[in-house]
């Protein structure tokens, strides 16, 4: 599907996260803490971006600047063109967020998380609320017959589809995802990838995402931004990135565990003839 | 990909964004027409939606004298929701002509592919209530065992403490004293120095008309001391302390705190409910009487301005209408409310499951429970002591 569906937010070429010259500092007991410097970053539509860092470097920060919960201290960031804390207005019609532990209403079923952000409009028939949830509940993999479980009976994995279906529920042009695969084990991880993959081609959506799992970075991203020194150090493809010359980037991707993953790729990327010709 | 652009027929009308549905002019039978954005964000406008529902109850079918026909290539963005509506206004199925972009037909078929009956939502059933019913009984005995165990850990780590007092959680008694004790000092004493202005007002207006004015000494001075300043006190430390130890415990359980402490060997009972209940034991007779000077300071100053007793005279009799026996009665009593408090809100803490709704449940059931088991005990007490502290003649 191509994103024309979604032009109505905005300018069909202009960025659909824009930050720019993003100060954000922390005053704490020792003085103050700057956790980003002049930070620039855009955000195209339809891009799957990955931000990377060491711990501390504020990517969490950042996704929440991105979503209007905090407020750079200086600077600018623009969601499809306006301040974060306007959209708040239309809500889950603009941006979706996966938070890292799900975010679930624990005291609602399954459905009614879901349905949540719709049902509070207060007017739409409950008949479609409840088909529109359904419907979201089985693009990420779960059967309908989860539908009144309560969060405290769902696995983490399934709590994982569960948030990502009430993120997607009045279909955002935008999601944000906060380590969308730690804590599930690899089989669940790599089903978890392959739904995110799907649902980014079917629904034309732009993904910003947090991650430390080198394979999800990898196997999602289209573009990756590396937060090191208090800004975007480099944003690229993969291949882009790990030329980078930087010190945390070598540590990162050309470490034991990132050289495993890049081979992988590079397995992956390349089409059987070759690999056959190759072997 | 090729954009769901409007036919140039309709390009004027580009401007109008709302959801509607319309009907091509140009032939009598020609197809239903849908345009604007289908999305949630148009649904989300109270304007635009009672339009779109008045617009898709003309769109009838061809028995109605509608049309069987769809064109679909009009409408600017159509999102899940919007496919989803026009779905269940075919009554989910597809309309015998329909023309539509790739793009639609894609939203539109993974709308069809899942659609489904919502299944049945598990009811609860008369069968249900009486087996709710009969399931309180086994519920009160679990209760009682609940308590029995509670109380006998922590007699078993209260002798733990005495046989080694060095590996005592001393350093968190202090604290809780500090949290449950000095910080309730304020509020108390504003309460109950209200409680004894009040209640010498009221008590010196009927003591006046039988001239008995300085019998007020012995009233306030028994009612206070004895009964109203340990259940008073009693009563704001189960609201604010009760209910600080059960959310305390409560997150700790949300949060796999205690499974932590568990694995690691440490018991619950002796590093999280013994310290809590010595410090209650300790700080609620403090309170108690904390809170009964108070309350006597503000009976005497009330009594000087109606009745014209002195402080002096006041302060003379009272400890001839009052024997010393009431105090050690009023400690003893404020101790075991202070243990019971702390033991019911470590019951309902550790109770708490890992979801909010528990929690908040767990709170108030917290507080509402030690308010009334601190009125019903002090009931027992007043029958139990019925002779003590009373001077003969007076």
């Amino acid at each position: 599907m191509n994103t024309s569906t979604w032009q109505h937010l905005g300018d069909g070429d202009a960025p659909v996260v824009d930050i720019r010259g993003l100060w954000t500092v922390f005053a704490n007991d020792n003085g103050e803490q700057v956790v980003h410097r002049d930070l620039q970053l855009s955000i195209e539509r339809g891009e799957v971006l990955s931000l990377v860092g060491g711990s501390g470097t504020g990517k969490t920060v950042l996704l929440r600047q991105i979503l209007g919960l905090e407020h750079p201290t200086r600077g600018e960031v623009r969601v499809l063109g306006t301040p974060p804390n306007a959209l708040s207005a239309k809500g889950a019609a603009v941006v979706g967020m996966l938070f890292q532990h799900g975010a679930l209403f624990s005291a609602f079923n399954v459905i009614d998380n879901i349905s949540f952000p719709l049902r509070e409009l207060k007017l739409l028939p409950e008949e479609l609320v409840i088909d529109a949830a359904l419907v979201k509940l089985q693009m990420v993999g779960l059967g309908p017959e989860h539908a009144y479980k309560m969060p405290a009976d769902l696995s983490g994995g399934m709590i994982k589809r569960v948030a990502l279906a009430r993120a997607l529920i009045m279909d955002p042009p935008l999601l944000l995802l906060d380590e969308p695969t730690a804590g599930l084990d690899p089989a669940a991880s790599d089903s978890f990838c392959d739904l995110l993959r799907g649902l980014h081609r079917e629904l034309g959506l732009t993904v910003v995402m947090v991650t430390h799992d080198l394979d999800t970075l990898l196997d999602l991203s289209t573009r990756i931004a590396v937060l090191a020194d208090q800004k975007v150090i480099v944003a690229g493809t993969a291949e882009e990135v790990t030329r980078f010359d930087h010190p945390f980037i070598h540590d990162y991707f050309l470490g034991g565990r990132g050289q495993r993953a890049l081979l992988a790729l590079k397995d992956h990327r390349q089409p059987p003839a070759t690999r056959a010709a190759a072997g | 990909m090729p954009s769901a652009a409007p036919p140039p027929a309709f390009t004027e009308r580009r401007d109008d964004a709302s959801p509607r549905v319309e009907r091509a002019q140009a032939e009598e039978h020609g197809p239903w027409t849908p345009r604007g954005r289908w999305t949630a964000l148009a649904f989300s406008s109270p304007r635009q939606w009672a339009a779109l529902e008045k617009s898709l109850d003309d769109a009838v079918g061809p028995q109605a004298g509608g049309s069987t026909g769809w064109d679909l290539r009009g409408i600017e963005a159509l999102d899940h929701i919007g496919a989803q509506l026009l779905w269940n206004h075919w009554g989910r199925a597809w309309p015998a002509q329909i023309e539509m972009t790739p793009t639609q037909k894609a939203v539109l078929d993974q709308v069809a592919r899942y659609s489904t009956a919502p299944p049945k939502e598990p009811q609860f059933t008369f069968w249900d209530e009486i087996r709710r019913h009969v399931a309180k009984g086994p519920a009160l005995l679990r209760l009682a065992r609940d308590a029995m165990l509670l109380v006998g850990q922590l007699v078993l780590d209260l002798l733990q403490l005495l046989r080694a007092p060095h590996r005592g959680p001393w350093r968190d008694l202090s604290g809780h004293l500090y949290q449950m004790g000095t910080t309730a000092l304020p509020i108390t004493a504003l309460v109950g120095m209200l409680i004894g202005v009040v209640l010498a007002y009221l008590t010196s207006n009927q003591l006046r008309n039988y001239g008995a004015e300085s019998f007020i000494v012995n009233i306030l001075g028994l009612s206070l001391i004895r009964e109203l300043g340990p259940v008073l006190a009693a009563v704001l430390v189960a609201g604010r302390s009760g209910s600080a130890i059960t959310a305390q415990i409560g997150v700790m359980r949300v949060t796999e705190e205690l499974d932590a402490m568990r694995v690691m060997g440490i018991p619950h009972g002796f590093r999280l409910v013994m310290p809590r209940v010595l410090a209650l034991a300790i700080a609620m007779p403090l309170i108690s009487i904390w809170t009964s000077i108070a309350a006597l300071v503000g009976g005497m100053l009330a009594a000087d301005s109606t009745l014209n007793i002195s402080p002096v005279f006041f302060l003379q009799q009272l400890p001839r209408a009052v024997p010393f026996s009431n105090i050690v009665l009023a400690v003893a009593k404020s101790a075991v409310f202070g243990v019971l408090i702390a033991l019911i809100a470590c019951h309902y803490g550790m109770r708490v499951k890992p979801n909010t709704e528990s929690l908040g449940r767990g709170t108030t059931a917290s507080v509402v429970t030690s308010i009334t088991m601190v009125i019903l005990v002090d009931a027992l007490f007043a029958v139990l002591f019925r002779g003590i502290g009373f001077r003969a003649g007076t």
